[in-house]
């Protein structure tokens, strides 16, 4: 459930990212990642989430066109990991 | 061309110095709480300082210490103001956590935000970011600060016109060790006020020395 993975995903961001200040619960899941408003995250952070993904997740980002809005929030991020899974179990 | 020494800062034993006088003295338990609180003394607001290495906070606070509330790098076009730093340990704190994340093949997920620290090069990219630096920079790797060695790549840029600014100095840290000396050199006829200052000094091997082991000149 994408209600469930967003709280774990959010958590797991800001520790892997090491985004000082910030509480994960306070973070909204919409808001975009990058640029003004967002956790002012870098294109490093973005290499970051990819490893992230393939380490906690085991889904490979091979296609460099799609980063844009997978990463665009927490929720986007959310969203495709809950496709992939579910891709997963009915393939 | 008589070159000065016209700022200079040192940082260690929880101690900094800025032109020879101390400017703060810190209680922490570990490096990190130590570069931490520096930080916030000096009030920088910079997010991604809290991301780097050691090698790079010490790096970035020495440069910060040594040129706020001047404007000795920004009276000079970015392309005229060179880095060059010495150092004994490289980024090799960081090469061995590199390492150390690789070592497993089963579990191989190398972080980029650590691999970006496996070269020392990179505390003089966060120093050129931050002031909008763009001339010659390297980072030399030596036992032991090289007055000398400083004295003559700096003059060499100088008397070559590569620059009019040049930020130099020993950007030291590994472990719990830690050790910087940064300072300006400038071109005598190109600074207005030299007489009446006595933090300026002539840029030789031999006030360099003095600067770094803390003696008055």
């Amino acid at each position: 459930m994408i209600e469930d993975l967003i709280p774990k995903l959010r958590k797991e961001i800001i520790d892997q990212l090491q985004v000082e200040g910030i509480v994960p619960e306070e973070v909204d899941p919409e808001a975009p990642l990058f640029g003004e408003g967002g956790l002012g995250l870098d294109s490093i952070d973005v290499l970051e989430l990819v490893v992230l993904l393939d380490k906690n997740y085991g889904i490979k980002i091979r296609a460099s066109k799609e980063a844009p809005k997978i990463f665009y929030s927490i929720k986007s991020i959310a969203e495709y990991i809950q496709n992939h899974q579910n891709n997963k179990t009915f393939s | 061309m008589d070159l000065l020494i016209t700022r200079h800062m040192r940082l260690q034993n929880h101690c900094v110095w800025l032109n020879g006088a101390v400017e703060c003295l810190l209680e922490a338990r570990s490096i990190d709480q130590l570069f931490r609180g520096i930080y916030r003394y000096y009030d920088i607001d910079y997010p991604k300082f809290l991301k780097m290495d050691n090698l790079c906070k010490l790096a970035f606070l020495s440069a910060e210490i040594l040129l706020r509330s001047t404007d000795i790098v920004q009276k000079y076009p970015g392309e005229e103001v060179g880095i060059i730093l010495e150092n004994a340990s490289s980024s090799l704190e960081y090469d061995q956590k590199y390492m150390e994340s690789i070592r497993d093949r089963k579990k191989y997920f190398p972080s980029p935000s650590v691999f970006v620290y496996t070269i020392p090069n990179i505390m003089v990219a966060e120093i050129a970011i931050r002031h909008h630096v763009k001339g010659e920079h390297a980072v030399l790797i030596l036992e032991q600060f090289d007055p000398e060695l400083i004295y003559h790549y700096v003059s060499e840029l100088f008397r070559n016109q590569q620059v009019n600014c040049c930020l130099a100095g020993w950007v030291e840290s590994y472990g719990d060790h830690y050790q910087s000396f940064l300072f300006v050199v400038e071109e005598e006829d190109k600074i207005k006020t030299f007489k009446g200052r006595p933090e300026y000094v002539i840029f030789d091997p031999v006030n360099m020395k003095k600067l770094f082991e803390g003696k008055s000149i």
